[in-house]
């Protein structure tokens, strides 16, 4: 049986390992990502690789986006209403909780999200696969450098569309909340407007998009390196696609934080 | 050569002289496809040298690296088209990436590409995934040869193929050293193809079936010293018997 000190020992090489193979791990995305945007950089990607990826990753995804903000912004609306109306003088409000929560929070993390289903799976599947049928290899073979090729349009697809479909969910999470509020409770939209006006502006528009931005590099660099580190065949490749979803919902999670974190900071040093 | 825990070769020193063709052969596991992949750099050996024209590839920057690599041609085992792009597209890649042809030029040179691996021009329009095996493996040729290369790897030419569609490829293996006098590596384990392509055969062994001190190349020569070779375990490979010990085990 084994001594407290030997098992002591094993918990502390155990743990040496896990943290060795998280660092190792991320130190690797990081390696990934920096090759990613000097290439970006350094050489311009053709139009012939850009266009696809802008389809397939903007205007496809402008349906779920659209929807998917909407009934957001008519279920908080719906939740809050009953809220505020305990509250004498609150019925104005609503708009206010509904849009601040909709353009600060709701409309990026959602639109990150839903990209993160729809586009971060897609991705890992697609380079996964290509990386198990030797495409990969073929296209270094040939003298193309895959990141160059596959990597830069994916990234600059997501980081340039991710704001435009942001604002996409925003707008639709405002309409379907207001619609709601004012079409259903039937809330004066004078009311529900001018306060809203007043408390929700351009920094929480523009604090949003900028967070949209980062949530989409995060999201096309943790995608496509799963796509391209995968291996084991077809399992290797689901399991690459499962985890670029979880890993990027992780990262949208934590970045979110930090960056709420952040832009209050500034805030309340600018304006506080 | 080791990935992780597990080494794959062990101490080769091999020379392919311009001109050859070798075909390297042996059973699954002993590292052939590894052997193809460290000559044009795709691996980087653990230890040792890889040199090509005296050059070692792995001490170059990434854009002679890449000048070099066009110089070679690599013929995959499952042709590794690139699924998104048309035949027409997956052969005029390395010339849109490479070179400052016009569009006529590159389809004349597209055309001329399929025909010298016998398909017809109607095929450019297809998907790979249209294609039946031999005709993807003969696009993957066309493709490794529109740059004109200077050496040719082939990885399992054949594997997949029924005998007929083999025997077309092995013509065309045949046919691109004849004509182009290329420099060619054949990863194999089929016999036929050895037999009708190679000047030389190289034999390697897996490295868990040998002893460490062992060479892990079991045969080094041409057709003529492979037929008369006393080396059991090669004359088996040749004869294609499993040998008792193997079918117990």
């Amino acid at each position: 049986m084994a001594s407290v000190a030997e098992r002591s020992d094993d918990l502390i090489t155990r743990l040496g390992g896990a943290v060795f193979e998280f660092v190792e791990a991320w130190g690797d995305v990081a390696s990934f990502a920096g090759s990613a945007l000097w290439l970006m950089f350094t050489s311009r990607p053709s139009r012939g690789t850009l266009t696809p990826n802008f389809y397939q990753i903007g205007v496809r995804s402008v349906p779920v986006i659209g929807i998917t903000g909407l009934f957001i912004g008519m279920v908080l609306a719906v939740q809050s209403y009953a809220d505020f109306m305990k509250l004498p003088g609150m019925r104005g409000w609503l708009g206010v909780a509904v849009n601040g929560s909709v353009i600060r929070e709701l409309g990026p993390v959602l639109a990150a999200t839903m990209l993160a289903g729809r586009i971060g799976s897609a991705i890992a599947a697609e380079l996964g696969t290509m990386r198990v049928t030797e495409q990969i290899d073929a296209l270094i073979c040939l003298g193309a450098n895959p990141i160059r090729y596959l990597v830069v349009p994916r990234f600059l697809a997501c980081v340039f569309l991710i704001p435009l479909l942001t604002i996409l969910a925003d707008f639709m999470g405002v309409m379907g909340g207001a619609f709601i509020a004012t079409q259903y409770f039937g809330i004066e939209p004078y009311e529900y407007w001018t306060r809203s006006q007043q408390e929700v502006g351009l920094w929480d528009i523009g604090t949003g998009l900028f967070k949209s931005m980062v949530f989409g590099a995060a999201i096309a660099i943790i995608s496509c390196h799963r796509g391209f580190h995968s291996s084991g065949g077809a399992e290797g490749v689901g399991r690459a696609a499962t985890n670029a979803f979880v890993m990027s919902f992780v990262a949208i999670l934590i970045l979110d934080f930090f960056l709420a974190m952040f832009f209050n900071t500034v805030y309340a040093r600018l304006w506080g | 050569m080791r990935f992780g825990g597990q080494q794959v070769l062990r101490d080769l020193t091999l020379n392919i002289h311009r001109g050859q063709t070798v075909a390297v052969i042996g059973e699954s596991g002993c590292g052939k496809t590894v052997f193809l992949k460290l000559i044009i750099g795709l691996l980087r050996p653990s230890t040792g040298r890889i040199l090509f024209d005296n050059q070692s590839l792995f001490e170059l920057s990434e854009a002679e690296l890449t000048r070099q690599r066009l110089r070679f041609g690599f013929v995959f085992q499952m042709a590794a088209l690139f699924d998104s792009l048309s035949v027409f597209d997956n052969i005029a890649f390395p010339l849109r990436e490479h070179t400052q042809r016009s569009e006529a030029e590159i389809a004349a040179e597209v055309r001329q590409r399929l025909l010298e691996v016998g398909l017809s021009p109607g095929v450019e329009t297809k998907k790979p995934a249209e294609l039946s095996g031999g005709m993807r493996k003969r696009v993957g040729l066309a493709r490794a040869l529109v740059m004109n290369p200077e050496i040719i790897l082939y990885d399992e030419p054949t594997t997949g193929l029924d005998p007929v569609m083999s025997d077309v490829i092995n013509e065309l293996i045949l046919q691109t050293h004849r004509r182009r006098g290329v420099t060619s590596v054949v990863v194999t384990h089929d016999m036929r193809t050895v037999e009708k392509t190679a000047q030389r055969v190289i034999m390697l062994a897996p490295l868990s079936s040998l002893k460490p001190d062992e060479p892990q190349i079991l045969f080094d020569g041409d057709l003529t010293a492979l037929r008369a070779c006393t080396d059991e375990r090669v004359s088996r490979f040749v004869r294609g018997e499993a040998g008792l010990l193997s079918v117990a085990g």
